[in-house]
């Protein structure tokens, strides 16, 4: 089994990294899910990634890139893998 | 020496030395995040891997004790499973288990599969795992096994050490 590029942090039951899994599986895109603390300050791991505590934020590794923000993630992905796509 | 009015538990069928440990997806919690991961995906070399009863009992609060006092996960990877949340073992994590991470097991099934339930009086609805310690190897093979019998038992570190020792050489 391949590892999957994408890795998604996210908070349970958070809208907006809700919004980018509807996304992700529109696309039918495989990928990691870590869930971290409600705790702004207990999310290193996000800050660490992507040089801010705000989830969702996504790593690709297939394209190198590594993202905040919902809306900003989803029409990274809607490009990237969408149909007219890259 | 305090007397402990031990309970004998029943005899149960669990996973013993030379088994495969059963594979099994269940959220795996580290300090910093949570994520689904196999036991097979998981394991890649000796590997501790610690059945204990829900976390704040005082039985996950010493064994974590002994984990960190041993120093077995410099050794090896170390694995816990209970069937507390993800946010409990985080908490459980800020405090004790350097290097630990731990399963959450909330429904027992894994608990139950691996011949290690039990059902603690006065907690209705309840399935807890007793307390057990199972050494594999990087194939899952369990090389050597501890299941408490009692209620409580604690794991004999020493044994473990050198169990550890055995397979680490």
């Amino acid at each position: 089994m391949s590892e999957p590029q994408i890795t998604l942090y996210r908070l349970q039951a958070c809208p907006f990294c809700e919004r980018v899994v509807r996304t992700l599986d529109e696309l039918d895109l495989p990928y990691r899910s870590r869930y971290v603390e409600p705790m702004h300050s207990e999310r290193n791991v996000v800050k660490r990634v992507s040089g801010a505590r705000s989830v969702p934020a996504i790593v690709d590794r297939e394209t190198g890139v590594t993202m905040s923000e919902s809306a900003n993630i989803v029409e990274y992905l809607n490009g990237t893998y969408g149909e007219g796509g890259a | 020496m305090v007397e402990f009015d031990v309970v004998s538990l029943p005899e149960t069928d669990h996973v013993a030395e030379g088994d495969t440990a059963p594979d099994f997806t269940r959220p795996l919690v580290n300090d910093e995040y949570w994520e689904d991961r196999a036991l097979a995906d998981v394991v890649d070399g000796p590997t501790l891997l610690l059945f204990h009863p829900m976390d704040g009992a005082f039985q996950g609060t010493y064994l974590y004790n002994t984990v960190d006092d041993h120093g077995w996960s410099d050794d090896v990877d170390v694995l816990g499973v209970s069937i507390s949340t993800p946010y409990a073992h985080k908490r459980l994590l800020a405090d004790r288990g350097d290097g630990v991470r731990i399963f959450s097991d909330p429904g027992a099934d894994v608990i139950e599969e691996y011949g290690l339930a039990h059902d603690v009086d006065g907690m209705t609805g309840i399935t807890e795992s007793r307390p057990a310690v199972l050494l594999l190897d990087a194939d899952r093979t369990v090389e050597h096994a501890w299941v408490a019998s009692e209620h409580p038992e604690f794991p004999d570190g020493e044994a473990i050490d050198d169990a550890v020792a055995g397979l680490v050489d």
